[in-house]
């Protein structure tokens, strides 16, 4: 749900970054975070484990400029990937204006993918949201390492209506600010439409 | 997916209320989250505190401990009381849609708060449901800045 305010002239948007443990979530943010500029981000918070697991979320504040006199800000989040974290995943889609799903290119992550990509449209339907209908783009994350699955074959499972999609390598940067834009353009043409 | 619009003669009425709150219960801080984390309004000692993140932790809070109490298959605590070393807080539900956080010390007390609190709920209660009944209708001199956007003004955004 975004947050338009016309007194302080801003429109607020919330991104959830959503995918399996250990997929790369959090790395996307933090690449984020290293790359702009000061002035454009709050602080990153993590609420981690002490191995650096998201342990809640990971929460990031970015405000890239203006459209026609409103400062459009997006709130990143990101859930927790580990299976038994579901109760939180949850707790920080309420709300959400688009979804970056984050998937595992290793071979040996695909069943992950497949259970946390129908775990999101679980979790979205309580919320009265279809993946479907919302703005939604996904990240094949990893394509650095040897075992991967061809993108082909990502998509055949895990993209059958063929929404945007991205190769990534996210802690190189490969591929996180063309999602991250993706999404927001996704997002304010959607507010556009209901407008 | 619904939006959620504050007008500037809303917005008004909330600055004023919580204006007031902050200075009836000696606060040091009073802030309105929405439940989704983003920051409202806030009145107070908020120069040297990053507001947007602590928005986004409140909102978390409620969140966790809403589900807290759903698993105890009661109804969601609708007040949460910490207490420090030197600051306390209170966050309070306000018509179960935005969160008021108000942060004190010695200069205040509990039952202060508590009682002001109250009271300016009822008022911000006012204002949201107002905002509800009157969501549908959009008022005409209050021109939406997605009116007249263009696609190109979208790819400008990310330049
Ligand atoms: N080789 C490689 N490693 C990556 C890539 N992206 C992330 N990693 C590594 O994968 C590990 C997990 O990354 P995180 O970003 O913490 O994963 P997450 O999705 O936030 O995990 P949870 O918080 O448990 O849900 C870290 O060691 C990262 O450095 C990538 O593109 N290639
Ligand atoms: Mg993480």
């Amino acid at each position: 749900m975004s947050f338009i305010n016309y007194s302080t002239r801003e429109i607020n948007c919330k991104i959830v970054y959503y995918g399996p443990g250990l997929c790369g979530k959090t790395t996307n943010l933090q690449y984020i975070y290293k790359k702009t500029a000061p002035e454009q981000k709050g602080k990153l918070i993590s609420l981690a484990t002490e191995t650096e697991r998201t342990l809640f979320f990971d929460f990031l504040p970015l405000a890239l400029g203006d459209i026609r006199g409103f400062r459009v800000r997006f709130h990143l989040y990101t859930v927790p990937g580990q299976v038994f974290y579901a109760a939180s995943r949850k707790l920080i889609l309420k709300g959400v204006d688009g979804v970056v799903f984050v998937a595992d290119s290793q071979i040996e992550r695909m069943d992950a993918n497949i259970e946390s990509l129908e775990d999101l449209k679980i979790n979205l339907a309580e919320y009265g949201y279809d993946l479907e209908r919302i703005p939604f783009t996904i990240q094949y994350n990893k394509r650095d390492l040897p075992n991967i699955v061809p993108v082909e074959e990502m998509q055949r499972v895990l993209n059958p209506n063929n929404v945007p999609y991205y190769e990534a390598i996210a802690t190189e940067g490969v591929g996180v600010f063309e999602t991250l834009k993706d999404i927001g353009k996704q997002i304010l043409k959607e507010l556009k439409k209901n407008y | 997916m619904a939006e959620f619009v504050l007008y500037e003669d809303a917005f008004k009425r909330i600055d004023e209320e919580l204006r007031r709150l902050y200075q009836l219960s000696n606060a040091k801080l009073v802030f309105l989250v929405d439940r989704n984390g983003q920051l409202i309004a806030s009145v107070g000692e908020t120069r040297n505190i990053d507001t947007t993140a602590l928005a986004s932790l409140t909102a978390g809070n409620i969140a966790a401990t809403g589900g807290i109490a759903k698993l105890l298959g009661q109804k969601e605590f609708s007040i949460l009381f910490h207490e420090g070393e030197r600051d306390n807080i209170h966050i309070s539900l306000v018509a179960n849609k935005v969160i008021l956080v108000v942060v004190f010390d010695q200069r205040s007390s509990l039952g202060l708060v508590r009682l002001r609190v109250k009271k300016s709920s009822q008022v911000l209660e006012q204002v949201f449901s107002e905002l509800e009944t009157r969501r549908p209708e959009k008022k005409v001199e209050e021109i939406s800045p997605f009116a007249d956007i263009t696609d190109e003004d979208i790819e400008k955004l990310f330049g």
